[in-house]
């Protein structure tokens, strides 16, 4: 009975972790938002709260990471597990370093760019919750992955349409200086960034899949 | 006689060291229970499974041939652990049931007794019966072990302790059917020359077989503990890369056909049913094993199979009876003419008056056999030669004739009256005999026979339970009255 305990310990623990990374998804979005509208105030605190999202993630992931090896869990996927947790962190740390991007180069964001940013939040968000999503399935019902990759794929194409729309109008702004242009423009990739990371992962995702399924 | 045992016991022991790792090799290998476990109750349950049911499947292999000198059995295990073993060394997956069925068969050879080709039939025919079974069991099983994990979203880890749970059951079980159906292939020989005495403890009443069995099952759980860990370690990169989940289906399938061909509550089961039975003959764990996983490839496609190591594995199964054959006679041959030890039993074979009075009785037309009226023919392959040169019979009638020129020495002494004991027979059993002392038999079934006058107790019927209970007792009784 013992062996039962430790698997829902552990469960428990992954389930908690992926909460961490749908939060610091919505910390982010938030934070950004305020970021936008320029209210200092909720910008810092959004800030303040994906620091300690991204903390109580490394812990559990740490945590997890000990569990299966002292324990022997899941021999045969235990490697396969660990790599995507990793990947999975690698997301919550993008969101958190867009943040501090923002707080650290006090960009001032054109408004006309605002709803494309905004947009382009949006949609990397629904790319890191659907990856979640794809993730939880693994581990409880794996034939449901598939499904929820597809979602991932969705909208990492809509993040490249938006953020290609977004730098094309950052670039054809002349009267911006040019080093303004390419902070802009290189926010906009970073989050960009934040939806292909997502997607590499449902490609690694798709592979575990089928390697647990043969 | 302990010396004479070694021999089984090293048969034992290779047994332990191979097999174990079909029972719990793919859950060691891939680090789902560990190796200390594993042996712990793989030994365990062995030997339970050895003492407790452990007789079914050693009957087949006594009719296939009867040893019937105790120097002969040490051989026939000897040529079988030796078989065993080199094969195993040469890294073949290698079957115990084979390499004593081989050996036995030398011993038949060397000895002039014949084969019993119906026994050797049923045997063979399972070695082909018995993987495709075990595939059979694994395909459906898993296809529902799949469907369950589907339908019901069980998390990896929850899965992954449910399967840690069904491995070591599935050993579990594996062990216990292992010890029931293979210790007849370890001391299933030694068997009808041993004649232990019955042992009481803790008011359990322990049979020579039972205690040769328990001796056998120790010497299979020291071949866990101190080699198979090895062996289990490489069994699960043979055929089929198999994950967790496959290899308790595996395992379990594995068990089951184990247990079908071993259980005798299951066999009379089946029959008070009116459903057809397996015949209880002793398997290879190893070929249910590949059968098994083999089932489990062709669900997946059948493409990842290594067909060339299955092709190696199955020219092991043809090559092992063979070569145990041959090492039983090399060295029956040095044992009986360099250490002079008699390896068998000299049987000779008349039909004299009763006898062909006998034959005639049961219908089978005894005037062309008259040349063989009182001739003294030194082993059973020479009568078979000489009766079939004399007339064409069917295998049944030929069976009577052999059996009923059989020629023994027995006399109902006083003294040996004295030496039976009071757990192995009725009161009115014992008073049958009794009533018989003082008299002489040339043949078994003459005696049979005075006692089937003497006592309903020593008669025949259709319960198949009770003949085989009778069949085994008149044996102790002939060894114990022979001259």
């Amino acid at each position: 009975m013992k062996i039962f305990k430790r698997a829902l310990g552990v469960e428990k623990q992954i389930d908690n972790f992926l909460n961490q990374v749908v939060r610091s998804g919505l910390i982010f979005s938030q934070g950004a938002e305020a970021y936008l509208t320029g209210n200092k105030t909720d910008f810092k605190r959004k800030l303040k709260e994906i620091v300690e999202v991204e903390h109580t993630g490394d812990d559990l992931r740490r945590s997890i990471q000990q569990y299966l090896y002292t324990k022997t869990l899941i021999p045969e996927s235990r490697s396969d597990v660990l790599q995507l947790l990793e990947d999975m962190d690698s997301l919550l740390d993008r969101f958190k370093g867009a943040l501090w991007r923002m707080e650290i180069e006090n960009l001032d964001i054109e408004e006309d760019f605002h709803e494309d940013f905004l947009l382009l939040i949006k949609v990397v968000v629904e790319t890191v919750e659907a990856i979640v999503h794809a993730v939880r399935a693994f581990f409880k019902n794996i034939s449901a992955v598939a499904d929820h990759l597809d979602k991932v794929y969705y909208w990492e194409t809509e993040s490249d349409k938006i953020s290609t729309r977004l730098q094309s109008a950052i670039f054809r702004k002349e009267e911006l200086r040019l080093s303004h242009r390419m902070l802009q423009r290189e926010l906009a990739r970073h989050l960009d960034k934040i939806a292909d990371r997502a997607e590499d992962v449902a490609d690694s995702l798709n592979i575990y899949v089928i390697k647990r399924s043969v | 006689m302990f010396g004479f045992f070694s021999s089984g016991l090293f048969l034992g022991w290779s047994l332990g060291a191979n097999d174990a790792s079909n029972v719990f090799g793919t859950a060691v290998a891939s680090q789902m229970i560990r190796f200390r476990t594993a042996a712990l109750y793989c030994s365990l349950f062995v030997i339970l499974g050895a003492v407790i049911s452990g007789a079914g499947a050693s009957h087949t292999l006594g009719k296939l041939g009867d040893v019937n000198a105790v120097a002969g059995a040490f051989i026939v295990a000897f040529a079988a652990a030796m078989s065993v073993y080199l094969m195993t060394l040469a890294r073949f997956p290698v079957s115990t049931s084979q390499a004593i069925v081989g050996a036995i068969i030398g011993w038949n050879i060397f000895s002039g007794s014949l084969t019993d080709m119906s026994s050797l039939t049923k045997i063979v025919s399972t070695w082909i019966f018995c993987p495709l079974l075990a595939a059979g069991i694994s395909m459906p099983l898993y296809l529902m072990t799949g469907g369950g994990i589907r339908r019901f979203g069980i998390h990896m880890f929850k899965l992954d302790a449910i399967t840690r749970w069904s491995l070591l059951g599935a050993g579990i079980f594996g062990s216990y059917s292992l010890g029931a159906n293979n210790i007849a292939n370890v001391m299933g020989v030694f068997v009808p020359v041993a004649h232990l005495s019955d042992i009481s403890l803790l008011g359990i009443t322990f049979s020579g077989a039972q205690q040769l069995f328990l001796l056998g099952g120790i010497a299979i759980a020291v071949g866990v503990f101190t080699f198979s860990k090895r062996v289990m370690l490489t069994v699960g990169k043979g055929i089929f890369d198999l994950s967790p989940v496959m290899a308790a289906v595996v395992v379990w399938s594995h068990s089951i056909v184990l247990f079908l061909f071993s259980s005798v509550a299951l066999e009379t089961w089946l029959k008070n049913h009116g459903l057809p039975q397996f015949p209880l003959v002793p398997v290879s764990s190893s070929q249910a094993i590949v059968g098994a996983v083999i089932g489990v490839g062709l669900l997946k496609g059948g493409k990842t199979i290594r067909w060339k190591t299955v092709a190696g594995i199955t020219s092991g199964w043809v090559t092992t009876p063979i070569i145990a054959a041959l090492i039983s006679l090399l060295s029956l041959f040095f044992l009986q003419n360099v250490f002079q030890q008699d390896t068998f039993r000299k049987v000779e074979y008349m039909l004299d008056n009763e006898a062909m009075a006998r034959v005639e009785q049961s219908g089978v037309a005894t005037k062309s056999l008259e040349p063989l009226l009182l001739r003294q023919l030194p082993n059973a392959v020479s009568l078979k030669k000489e009766v079939e040169k004399l007339l064409q019979l069917d295998e049944r009638s030929l069976k009577l004739v052999m059996e009923t020129a059989e020629l023994d020495n027995l006399k109902i002494s006083v003294e040996a009256l004295r030496g039976i004991e009071s757990q192995i027979i009725s009161e009115n059993q014992l008073k049958a005999l009794i009533k018989i002392s003082g008299r002489g038999f040339n043949h078994r079934w003459q005696m049979a026979e005075a006692l089937a006058e003497q006592s309903l107790e020593f008669q025949f019927n259709d319960d198949k339970e009770h003949n085989t209970r009778l069949n085994s007792l008149l044996k102790r009784l002939y060894n114990q009255f022979r001259q």
